[in-house]
């Protein structure tokens, strides 16, 4: 286990501990403002109107009497965004283009899915703005549509953008299509590999789109004033990203918009991307009064971002004792109205868990006419990694061996080069096999018609850049301010860090997220990077204060800088010096800050470098009614390798909330859409998510391997839960049925299905 | 149309707001009154965040309109802790990280207190089914489980 | 949009029959308000009946049970001797929604919506429920399988409001039950239900019995054959393959989101069979 940073007392510190959360009482009470929760006075309520064409050309967009109603202060359209040059830029795990950021956030010349925003008004109510929208004309010139993957890779497929050329392929073709891009990456020769193999195992998965199902939609309150200057209140994993987009696409100098992160109600990677915001401040712009805007539900799954659905074929070699020799897999993921489907992360991450020396994967970004895909929590990852880890397990029956065996031996571990491109630190995946070998739930007998699975998992996490700051005030309290959303625990996790690294209590920090105007660039909530990057700069603000205390003692004490050290909270004399003087406590320095050098604070500004996979593994019970195909979760286990987790209590919710996620996505979430293109089932009602009595107590197993490139040993863990669990279940309805389920979800209909087919086959 | 006049109690004050036929309780709530710890997560009673409880029952607030609460008595989030001293259901969602991001929160407490005031030792299972209604994305009910049985003890201990 | 809560039944049947525009009864809600919110509806008059004091009582009337239309499901899951005598009736009214939905949703709404998946009506039916209603012409009463005629058709005429349901005296040896299949736990509306009421005479062979499925066809169904497949048996395995093939052929299903034809058709049969089981035992334990 990894020391402490610099903390240097040998005792207690609070990271490890299970610390209550300093923005928790604000939760629990109802206190806590939320992005809808915000209001300005004066403010106007701000819609959108959607197009009810999945795709369908806009002609004309007549909004005069719209703006005639008495009480609509503003309308805007396409014509009030100008156009934006194409040029890709990082948006969380992915890439987006400016180009389609402005066609996704108001339809410019077409309408490419149902729910895309066409024009939007600002009123004195609600009612207005809704009676608004009803004035509002649009001529649309509607076209054939096409939802599905593979449909929309066929040369005859409706066509979503003429200017769309497929990126990776020669010839360069000379045809526009659907196909945006290929991509593959490659590792030793792998005809080779499966000319070694003694099994070869191919097989064809089909997921379908499913949403990240926050509970808080969408929100956002803006204010512009006269000289452009520009307030802006949003629910957001990334504010200074919302800042980026909002100026680019509203023309507006980035330092005069201020953004500021409301307390976020989920995102999982949903709220990475920018809906609302800009739609809000150019209505403020417009009506010169602040407007707010919160998306209905409907409006969520119509108009944000799910994840992709795909198709995914992967071929998988082994030799007779187990060895995977050869690892094939072919991703086509469908990226929504515009490019950039998280197919990138999918390849990367399909073998990554194995060491293996011949991979070969290949993968497609298609659109299709279905809202564009936003990041969903190691986004691509969980398509690809059901699809191999069902073929693990497949690999294991026929070979007649233990599926926790199997994986052992051809773990990915410290040296493991993966197929895409670097040599592994230190990772825990065997060890969380390991874990899981040993529990009482691995060793439970099962009864007939329920089955156990189990499957492993990768994500690579991220650093990225980080701004922090803490400050030290008159009574020796700390301040600390930190630049990325706070998703459940970062203020915790960050306040213990900062109290072990300056060696003082824990409620004398007091953290706060704070405004883009206060703090250098930070990149966005997201890549299970906050608590990674966000540690590692508040230790480097501390090692600044510590640094700069020490300094102002030796001028004190009259004493050299090898006769200071700081530990234990205050900054201790050395050797002889240590009978002249006492130390000094950090409130001892703060009371006389003004007078020793100014005020005392740290700033750490880092591009953080050294995120460490995170690896899992999970394991769980079912069980299958036969006669209706319900499946019952009954039993579940998660291990995974944290590295050092700061705060126990919310790396296990990060386990077993990812884990249920999971467990929605392998048995009933999908996205379903009619043959109109329209989607059916835009509601809590119909886009069924677990329920508390859908799930049992998930088992959380805390597997610490350091990563050593992180002071404190941590690595990311946010986004690995959500992996292990399309694959675990389809193994344990392997086992349960008989039967290798292909396609998710795995929803009653379909289980049903397979079983009486396979009734009528065996009795002929 | 004219405006209702309402007047109603809640959390043991006497409210009184005027509200179009068409405003539900949970409207009335955040934006006439204020009060923003209900939460709208759908708007159709499918998410449990606007819940609370009317005349002692449980109810989703976005299922109730402004004009029926006329005389009627209502608890929201707001009124759960007294003065300084947390309820011990919201003590306990503390101590167990029962809250990750935290918007599902005010519901589920709400609720949970609805629940533990009928039934002072549910099991698990009467648990879960109770707090069907109300959605979690985050901590996958795990830990709000744990704290709610960890409330009901503290609870029958008076 | 005009909101009236009438104290009398007459003053609500008034302003039903009088009304010009779209008038909408408002009970529990929980339906009227979603479908407002979803722009389905836009009523011009919503009455709200609660105030109607014969709408919310629950009494006994000459051996059997007046539920007054406006009584919420929790209220009925409250009442210890209408769940001792109508355990099927009770639960069925529980599967609605949400802890917080059973807190408002009533029976006369869960019919009056008009779902062919409504979770209370094939109890009802199978209960042999009668609705009472009250309408310009004075009352009149209809047994509920004749109240929903298919998706938002009802045989009420304008002005005509459900008031209360009455079920029948109970012999000794009855209980019922209800059964749904839902993909999830709780919160899914039924892609099949199945309510099922028996009578055990002294020997423990079936002397009466009513089986109805709802989400299979345009309305709720009493399915005859489907009872005379289980009366004067034991319900031994003959007669629940029996009970099965009766139910199954009574369906006429959609494919939608919430399931196929073939799924329905063939969970349809198995509620049936469990829910005859679990009504059978019941009857026999009491």
């Amino acid at each position: 286990m990894a020391e402490n940073g610099t903390n240097g007392t040998n005792g207690q510190g609070y990271v490890g501990t299970r610390t209550i959360r300093p923005d928790g009482i604000d939760k629990v009470t109802g206190r806590a403002r939320f992005g809808a929760d915000y209001n300005l006075p004066g403010q106007l309520i701000g819609r959108v109107l959607r197009s009810p064409h999945p795709h369908a050309r806009i002609v004309k967009i007549d909004t005069s009497k719209a703006e005639a109603l008495p009480g609509v202060k503003a309308v805007i359209t396409r014509d009030d965004f100008g156009d934006q040059p194409s040029e890709f830029i990082p948006a969380g795990e992915m890439m987006m283009n400016y180009k389609d950021v402005v066609r996704n956030v108001m339809a410019r010349e077409k309408a490419l899915y149902e729910g895309h925003a066409v024009a939007a008004v600002a009123a004195t109510s609600a009612a207005i703005a809704r009676r608004a929208l009803k004035l509002i004309d649009v001529t649309y010139e509607v076209l054939p549509h096409v939802i599905d993957v593979v449909e929309a890779m066929r040369p005859d497929a409706p066509l979503l953008h003429d200017d769309l050329f497929t990126v990776g392929v020669e010839p360069k073709p000379d045809k526009p299509s659907n196909i945006a891009k290929r991509i593959e990456i490659t590792l030793g020769d792998i005809e080779a590999g499966f000319a070694k193999a003694d099994v070869i195992v191919e097989r064809e998965f089909k997921t379908a789109p499913v949403h990240q199902g926050y509970i808080e939609p969408h929100a956002a309150l803006a204010t512009v004033s006269e000289d452009g200057s520009t307030e802006l209140w949003c629910t957001t994993q990334g504010h200074y990203i919302v800042r980026a987009h909002c100026a680019r696409l509203l023309g507006l100098d980035i330092g005069k918009v201020r953004v500021t992160a409301t307390e976020i109600g989920g995102g999982f990677g949903g709220k990475t991307v920018v809906y609302l915001e800009p739609l809000a401040i150019a209505l403020s712009r417009k009506a010169k009064r602040p407007v707010k805007m919160v998306m209905s539900r409907e409006e969520v799954f119509k108009s944000s971002g799910p994840t992709s659905g795909a198709t995914v074929r992967v071929k998988m070699g082994a030799t007779k004792d187990g060895r995977f020799v050869a690892g094939f897999a072919e991703l086509k993921y469908q990226a929504g109205a515009f490019q950039g489907s998280p197919v990138q992360p999918g390849v990367m991450c399909a073998y990554a868990p194995y060491d293996m020396e011949n991979v070969k994967v290949i993968g497609y970004d298609v659109v299709s006419n279905r809202p564009k895909v936003a990041a969903y929590r190691a986004p691509g990852a969980p398509i690809s990694e059901f699809a191999v880890e069902s073929v693990v397990d497949e690999i294991a029956k026929k070979l007649g061996l233990d599926p926790i065996e199997l994986r052992l031996m051809n773990a990915a571990h410290e040296g493991t080069k993966a197929a895409y491109g670097p040599k592994f630190g230190p990772i825990g995946l065997e060890e969380t096999l390991n874990a899981v070998k040993k529990t009482e739930h691995w060793n439970t007998p099962l009864r007939k018609w329920q089955g156990r699975g189990l499957a492993s998992g990768f994500w690579f996490n991220i650093g990225g850049e980080t701004s922090a700051s803490l400050t030290v005030n008159e009574d020796g309290t700390v301040s600390l301010m930190a630049g990325t959303p706070d998703i459940g625990g970062l203020r915790a996790s960050l306040a213990m860090v900062a109290a072990d690294e300056l060696g003082i209590p824990y409620d004398k920090v007091r953290p706060i997220i704070g405004d883009t105007g206060s703090l250098g660039f930070n990149f966005l909530t997201g890549g299970s990077r906050s608590a990674f990057s966000g540690s590692m700069a508040i230790v480097e603000a501390a090692k600044q204060i510590k640094t700069e205390l020490c300094a102002r003692a030796a001028k004190l004490w009259d004493a050299k800088p090898d006769q200071v050290e700081f530990s234990g909270g205050s900054v201790r004399p050395l050797g002889a010096l240590a009978e002249k003087v006492k130390p000094m406590s950090i409130a001892d320095f703060a009371k006389m800050a003004g007078k020793t050098g100014g005020p005392i604070g740290g700033y750490g500004r880092i591009n953080a470098q050294g995120a460490g996979p995170s690896l899992g593994t999970h394991l769980v019970d079912l069980e299958v009614d036969p006669e209706t195909g319900r499946v019952t979760i009954l039993r579940y286990t998660v291990a995974q390798d944290a590295g050092r987790a700061i705060h126990p209590a919310y790396v296990e919710g990060q386990f077993q909330g990812g884990a249920v996620q999971g467990i929605g996505w392998a048995l009933n979430e999908e996205y379903i859409y009619g043959s109109d293109g329209k989607l059916q089932n835009a509601g809590f009602l119909d886009y069924r998510m677990p329920v508390a009595s859908d799930v049992p107590m998930i088992d959380a197993i805390l597997v610490e391997v350091a990563n050593p490139k992180h002071p404190y040993g941590v690595r990311g863990v946010g986004e690995t839960p959500i992996i292990p669990p399309l694959g675990a279940i389809a193994n344990a309805m392997e086992q349960a049925t008989g039967i290798r389920f292909t396609e998710l979800p795995m929803s009653p209909p379909k289980v049903l299905k397979a079983l009486k087919e396979r009734e009528a086959t065996s009795k002929v | 149309m004219a405006k209702h006049h309402i007047e109603a109690t809640v959390n043991g004050d006497a409210v009184e707001f005027l509200c179009e036929t068409e405003d539900t309780l949970l409207d009335v709530l955040r934006d006439t009154l204020n009060m923003t710890g209900s939460k709208e997560g759908c708007a159709s009673g499918d998410c449990g965040a606007c819940s609370v409880t009317l005349d002692g029952r449980l109810v989703c607030s976005c299922l109730v309109l402004g004009c029926e609460v006329g005389g009627r008595s209502i608890e929201t989030i707001e009124g759960m802790a007294k003065g300084e001293t947390l309820h011990p259901i919201q003590q306990r969602f503390l101590e167990h990280a029962a809250l990750q991001c935290g918007i599902c929160t005010p519901g589920f407490l709400v609720a949970s207190k609805a629940l533990l005031e009928k039934n002072p030792n549910p099991t698990e299972t009467e648990i879960r089914y109770w707090l069907a209604g109300n959605l979690c994305r985050c901590t996958g009910y795990d830990k709000i489980v744990s704290a709610v049985k960890d409330a009901a003890v503290t609870m029958r201990k008076g | 949009m005009r909101y009236e809560a009438p104290e009398t039944l007459e003053g609500a049947v008034a302003l039903l029959a009088g009304a010009t525009g779209e008038a909408r009864v408002l009970a529990g809600g929980t339906d009227l308000l979603v479908q407002m919110r979803a722009d389905v509806v836009d009523p011009a008059l919503i009455v709200d009946i609660k105030k109607i004091a014969e709408t919310r009582t629950v009494t006994e009337e000459k051996g059997g049970w007046r539920i007054g239309a406006a009584v919420t499901g929790a209220e009925l899951k409250e009442h210890a001797r209408l769940k001792k005598v109508w355990p099927g009736v009770v639960e069925a009214a529980n599967l609605i929604g949400s802890t917080q939905v059973q807190g408002r949703a009533t029976l006369g709404g869960n019919l009056c919506n008009g779902s062919p998946a409504a979770d209370s009506v094939p109890a009802l039916i199978a209960a042999g429920a009668v609705a009472t209603l009250a309408g310009p012409q004075g009352r009149r009463d209809l047994p509920v399988e004749d109240v929903m005629l298919g998706p938002r058709k009802l045989a009420l005429g304008k002005g005509e409001i459900v008031v209360s349901f009455l079920l029948p005296p109970r012999p000794p040896r009855s209980s019922d039950a209800y059964l749904r299949f839902i993909p999830r736990t709780e919160m899914d509306i039924a892609v099949v239900g199945a309510g099922v009421s028996v009578t055990v005479d002294e020997a423990g062979t079936i002397s009466a019995a009513r089986v109805s499925l709802g989400a299979v066809a345009a309305r709720v169904l009493l399915v005859a054959e489907a009872a005379a497949a289980i009366i004067g048996s034991r319900l031994d395995r003959a007669a629940q393959d029996r009970l099965e093939a009766a139910a199954r052929a009574a369906c006429r299903p959609i494919d939608d989101k919430r399931g196929t034809i073939e799924f329905r058709i063939e969970v349809a049969g198995v509620l049936a069979r469990r829910a005859a089981l679990i009504a059978l035992d019941r009857a026999r334990t009491n």
